[in-house]
């Protein structure tokens, strides 16, 4: 039996990225931005799934962010996640790698009791690949980044095959040890229809609290209740639940700031322009055996 | 929090700078004993870095037997290399190695360290920025030392950490103005590697390393590493393919112009994703910084990020259907027309020279 924590993040599509989504300040405005379920993330969870059915276990995800964050904590439930946790709050707004990492690596302590934790190599909205190695350090226990493979699971070991520089090798590490994954180490899994029936209402205690207030007849409390005997509660965490430092929190425990923000200014001007066709491009060839390039 | 020495005399009670963080730091990384091309090139920027601020450079050097590339590093810049050595150090593993910096860092001070965006750099400098409550800036495009204003206040030698941002029509400056130590991660062929004329003289300061159960966490069983590595960074003359070729089938001219003219193929980030070419001829920010005679861009649109680890080429030329495409703006040759169509003409034009 092995318990498994999967670190999630919900990140902006950057496909679908145009300059309307920039904020002055240089950050973007996740609002305009369709969110997705980080893809590095899924295939996280994929693994941590794998090792459940494999070995026994659990499999709890965690995701940090704002309340619609619980989206992608559905889409784990409907994979097969066991236990999800929201860890929302305004004070957390602003966050960079470093204060993430605190808090998340807090959420992990409070719900301890695990063997893994799992998470993508990074994220596609920053591409830092920090958050998991911060944290790993922040708990005070082994990594295994840029993972491939779980070729083994023992009693109190995991054997992992990992890309390194040129090549790959084979680790072999203590439990409990966090584990990022690279994209296509496995297929995640599609969504099982019968766990869409069983979540799609599966709520935030956010959720719920927006629920009552538009309705005078419904009290949080009640609501909480109810839906944790029906198992569709997904846990949630605001600063006051946690025992965090909050110098720590947001953007005051982020060390990194935006001084700058240029758009790019291109050069342009000198270009020749060449024509598709023969001529033109044996002009081109001409060009360049002149300039040595060629020939 | 670090302090502007001008802000000496402040009613506020501000300290003066701790004089002994104007050092620049980089971690040497080194791989079956050899060391990375990218930390000799991070030694050539920090060069730059700690005369700016009237700082020493100094070489992290952490392996067995590697008292050789510590007293490499003095051609490179560094000032004084610190030399860690112990057999169990042989290979790079996250707990020892990050363990080390740590102490070290907490214990110096330096104002900044720098890593390579390898996949070892990448694993040890979160974990010490995490332990050491740094910023930490990945894949940084252009490094600067400045005295910067920042929300009306005044701070001396903050690291102007640059990278293109989030959708890559901006390039964003990162600072970390209230940390003690700034650390940045760079990519491979990034900065130029400019050795010396005449090296440092060699000071190497031996630190000794104290095994602690905690480094044997983890064990490597077995590495394999090939030899015969992609070498783009020395290619004369590189033929890149794009997401614009639409099917892995089409990409197959990119690889035939290639052979064709002798170049090596390279990808955009999307043509990786899709499958067309491995990561590692991946050219860009999150790839390979290169600057050959001759970069031809084949279906590339040319965001940021790909112009980022091109755009110093001798000669560009693009390749596109659409003319509107922000590679033209920084091509010095450019074709509109559809790759299928051009590559096959270029090569039989080439080959009718060549006769």
């Amino acid at each position: 039996m092995f318990n498994s924590i999967v670190m999630v993040k919900q990140v902006p599509d950057t496909a679908n990225i145009s300059g309307k989504v920039m904020k002055d300040d240089g950050t973007v405005n996740r609002t305009k931005l369709p969110a997705i379920f980080n893809h590095e993330d899924r295939v996280a969870l994929e693994l941590a799934l794998q090792v459940k059915e494999k070995y026994g276990g659990k499999v709890t995800a965690v995701t940090m962010g704002p309340p619609r964050a619980s989206d992608v904590l559905r889409e784990c439930l409907y994979m097969g996640a066991n236990e999800t946790y929201l860890v929302s709050d305004r004070k957390f707004a602003g966050a960079d790698t470093l204060a993430t990492s605190y808090v998340l690596s807090e959420v992990i302590k409070k719900i301890g009791n695990y063997d893994f934790i799992f998470a993508g190599r990074q994220a596609i909205d920053g591409d830092t690949a920090q958050v998991g190695p911060q944290t790993a350090e922040k708990l005070g226990i082994p990594q295994i980044t840029y993972t491939e493979e779980i070729l083994n699971v023992e009693k109190n070991k995991i054997k992992i095959k990992r890309k390194i520089d040129g090549g790959y090798e084979i680790v072999e590490s203590t439990l409990p040890v966090l584990i990022t994954v690279l994209k296509d180490v496995v297929e995640p899994r599609p969504f099982s229809s019968k766990r869409v029936m069983a979540f799609k209402n599966a709520r935030s205690v956010m959720d719920l609290e927006k629920l009552a207030e538009g309705n005078s007849l419904l009290y949080t409390d009640r609501l909480i209740h109810e839906y944790k005997e029906k198992n569709l509660l997904i846990n949630t965490f605001t600063m006051d639940d946690l025992n965090l430092d909050i110098q720590r929190c947001g953007i005051a425990g982020s060390p990194t700031k935006v001084h700058k923000v240029e758009s790019v200014v291109l050069k342009g001007g000198n270009q020749i322009k060449v024509e598709p066709t023969k001529g033109g491009l044996s002009g081109l060839i001409d060009q360049l055996m002149t300039d040595h390039i060629f020939g | 929090m670090e302090q502007n020495p001008k802000s000496e005399n402040l009613p506020d009670g501000s300290q003066v700078q701790n004089p002994k963080s104007n050092e620049v730091w980089v971690f040497i990384e080194q791989r079956d004993g050899k060391p990375a091309d990218v930390s000799f090139e991070l030694l050539c920027k920090g060069h730059k870095l700690a005369q700016a601020m009237n700082g020493k450079l100094k070489s992290i050097v952490i392996g067995d037997g590697v008292e050789e590339i510590a007293k490499e590093t003095f051609r490179y810049g560094a000032d004084e290399a610190l030399l860690v050595e112990h057999p169990s150090l042989k290979n790079y593993r996250t707990l020892p190695y990050s363990r080390i910096i740590n102490d070290l860092v907490k214990t110096v001070v330096p104002r900044i360290v720098l890593f390579g965006a390898t996949v070892i750099g990448r694993d040890v400098a979160p974990r010490v920025a995490s332990h050491t409550k740094s910023g930490l800036t990945a894949d940084c495009t252009d490094l600067q030392v400045s005295d910067v204003k920042y929300l009306g206040k005044d701070y001396s030698n903050l690291l102007l950490q640059i990278r293109p941002a989030f959708g890559g029509n901006i390039i964003a400056t990162i600072i970390t103005p209230d940390v003690s130590t700034q650390m940045a991660t760079v990519r491979e062929g990034v900065m130029e590697l400019t050795p010396l004329e005449k090296p440092n003289e060699i000071k190497i300061t031996r630190v000794e390393y104290k095994p602690d159960p905690i480094d044997e966490l983890v064990q490597i069983i077995e590495q394999h590493r090939e030899s015969n590595k992609v070498n783009l960074k020395a290619a004369p003359i590189i033929v890149a393919g794009g997401y614009g070729l639409s099917t892995k089938e089409n990409f197959k001219l990119v690889e035939e112009l290639a052979n064709t003219i002798g170049g090596e193929i390279a990808g955009s980030r999307a043509a990786v994703d899709a499958g067309f070419v491995t990561p590692d001829r991946q050219v860009g920010q999150t790839g390979v910084t290169v600057r050959p005679k001759l970069y031809i861009a084949i279906g590339i649109s040319g965001a940021i990020q790909h112009r980022a680890g091109m755009q110093e080429s001798n000669k560009i030329i693009a390749i596109n259907t659409d003319p509107e495409a922000p590679i033209f703006d920084i091509a010095h040759y450019g074709i509109v027309g559809d790759a299928t169509e051009v590559i096959p003409a270029f090569i039989e034009a080439y080959k009718h020279k060549l006769k």
